[in-house]
């Protein structure tokens, strides 16, 4: 990446403009460190239903990324690396989430797996209830963040090519050994910047949420769903809570700085 | 500048009412709690079909939100609460012309989907385990409503989820997701064939009474006042019974 060896320079007029964007960004999270009340803070982010929201934001975040995993990674290399009728639509459909808002994924998931929906009735003849359940939350914060993924791994395949791939099969490699040894190692770090903003993606879902899965402590309300309910009794503590999320979200980026350098 | 701004605002207004030109244009700025949409909106008409060129304009919310927005210097002539602790908040930072005057009263109701499907009769089958039962967060007023009702009624509701607004109750009620949910009266009544309502004596232990003022920083203090007479008066009264508020 930094490989020009000499610095062109930039225009000096880009600076003020890019100053002013990052200022724009940091202000308001400057803004809630000035009004966190901090003889309380460590009491409002300790409390049980705080602790609760947190763990299972945390919990649901790291299944639904692992899901986007599984699932993406194979829809990237299909979207990257062949060629099929409709495949621009296919693309615009999959990444629709992206431009989607979220409550309008909540109430299409609503009418998918809710217990009227299109697939609720095969889910409750197998015993499965998603409705007001950990599931439902998963499903939601899935649905938005997939995308994510996808559209971050086919970048990486595309700009990696696939002149390496070409030459491990020319050499005997099965489809599967080039992916396992060409592909994948050559694409980790976008696959890893993918995973993270998935991770975070999830992480601050609260629109499909709210509408699919409802909010009960521990079960299915997480933390962007608590702060918005202390909001409405407790500002003090809708906005320590707030800054703890800020704190996990720079911790998941900075986290993968330090694992995508190493 | 509030009058250019306010003369501008009507100038704007996309609806072909008849422009009277007699009387300067005006707008009466309504903030009101949601649960009063429908019914404050057909009373808006009334008002302006009485008042030549002075338009009526709503900001429906809960009444936190607008008690928050009134109290940041929102420029606002009428405020109409869902419960009488926002308007104390109001009143409190002598916000409101006078004292406020209750204006109605609305209380808890059960909502099934149309084929009751739990078979709920009453409230005690709400707390049964198998009945899906939803309902609003304490943290918010209808949330509060439905635990003073718990409380007379002697049982311990276990819900599936605890919203965040009567709405989003409701909503999973006529979407089929939950068997039953505590919303208002008026809830059932605007939802129409959506949901079927069941009554329950409990309800008496918590009613929500709304009251309304006029504002003191309005500009059209005289309007502001023959607005809030007509919430109160014979027709506007008539209005709300329609949608299933009573009498304070």
């Amino acid at each position: 990446m930094a490989a020009t060896s000499r610095d062109v320079g930039l225009p000096t007029w880009v600076f003020a403009p890019a100053a002013a964007g990052a200022v724009f960004i940091v202000l308001p999270l400057a803004a809630i460190l000035t009004r966190v009340e901090w003889t309380d803070f460590f009491g409002l982010i300790t409390s049980e239903s705080s602790i609760d929201a947190l763990q299972l934001s945390l919990r649901t975040s790291s299944i639904s990324t692992a899901l986007c995993v599984l699932f993406g990674v194979p829809m990237a290399m299909v979207l990257a690396r062949t060629r099929f009728r409709g495949q621009q639509l296919m693309r615009s459909l999959v990444l629709l989430p992206l431009v989607l808002p979220p409550v309008v994924g909540g109430i299409a998931l609503l009418y998918t797996f809710g217990r009227r929906g299109l697939l609720g009735h095969t889910f409750e003849v197998l015993g499965i209830q998603v409705a007001f359940s950990t599931t439902a939350v998963v499903l939601a914060q899935t649905f938005v963040a997939l995308p994510f993924l996808v559209v971050s791994l086919e970048g990486a395949l595309r700009t990696a090519g696939g002149r390496y791939e070409a030459v491990a099969s020319t050499l005997g490699a099965r489809p599967t050994t080039v992916f396992r040894r060409v592909t994948l190692p050559l694409v980790l770090p976008g696959l890893a910047s993918g995973a993270v903003l998935a991770f975070a993606r999830a992480l601050g879902e609260f629109g499909a949420t709210i509408t699919f899965a409802g909010s009960l402590q521990g079960v299915t309300r997480t933390l962007p769903l608590e702060i918005y309910l202390q909001r409405e009794s407790d500002a003090d503590a809708a906005v320590a809570l707030s800054l703890l999320l800020v704190v996990v979200a720079i911790l998941v980026i900075g986290l993968a700085r330090v694992r995508g350098t190493t | 500048m509030a009058v250019a701004l306010l003369a501008t605002g009507t100038a704007c207004g996309s609806d072909g009412q008849g422009s009277s030109g007699s009387e300067e244009a005006k707008t009466l700025t309504v903030y009101a709690a949601a649960s009063l949409t429908s019914s404050f909106e057909k009373i808006g008409k009334r008002f302006e079909a009485d008042h030549d060129g002075v338009q009526v304009k709503f900001s429906f919310g809960g009444s936190s939100d607008l008690v928050a927005q009134l109290q940041q210097g929102a420029p606002a002539d009428v405020f109409a609460s869902a419960d009488t602790k926002n308007m104390d908040k109001a009143t409190a930072d002598d916000l409101v012309e006078g004292d406020p005057v209750d204006f109605a009263t609305n209380t808890l109701e059960i909502a099934v989907p149309p084929d009751n499907p739990a078979g709920v009769a009453s409230l005690d089958d709400l707390a049964k385990p198998d009945t899906k039962t939803v309902m609003c967060a304490a943290e918010v007023p209808c949330g509060a409503a439905a635990q003073d009702v718990e409380k007379a009624a002697g049982i311990d509701i276990e819900p599936v989820s605890e919203e965040q607004s009567v709405t989003d109750v409701l909503n999973k009620v006529t979407t089929g997701e939950a068997d039953a949910g505590l919303v208002y009266v008026t809830d059932v009544q605007a939802a129409g064939d959506k949901v079927r309502g069941i009554e329950f004596p409990e309800s008496s232990s918590a009613v929500n009474t709304y009251p309304i003022g006029a504002l003191a920083g309005s500009e059209n203090k005289e309007l502001a006042r023959e607005f809030v007479g007509l919430v109160t008066g014979d027709a506007g009264q008539q209005i709300l019974a329609d949608a299933g508020f009573a009498k304070p």
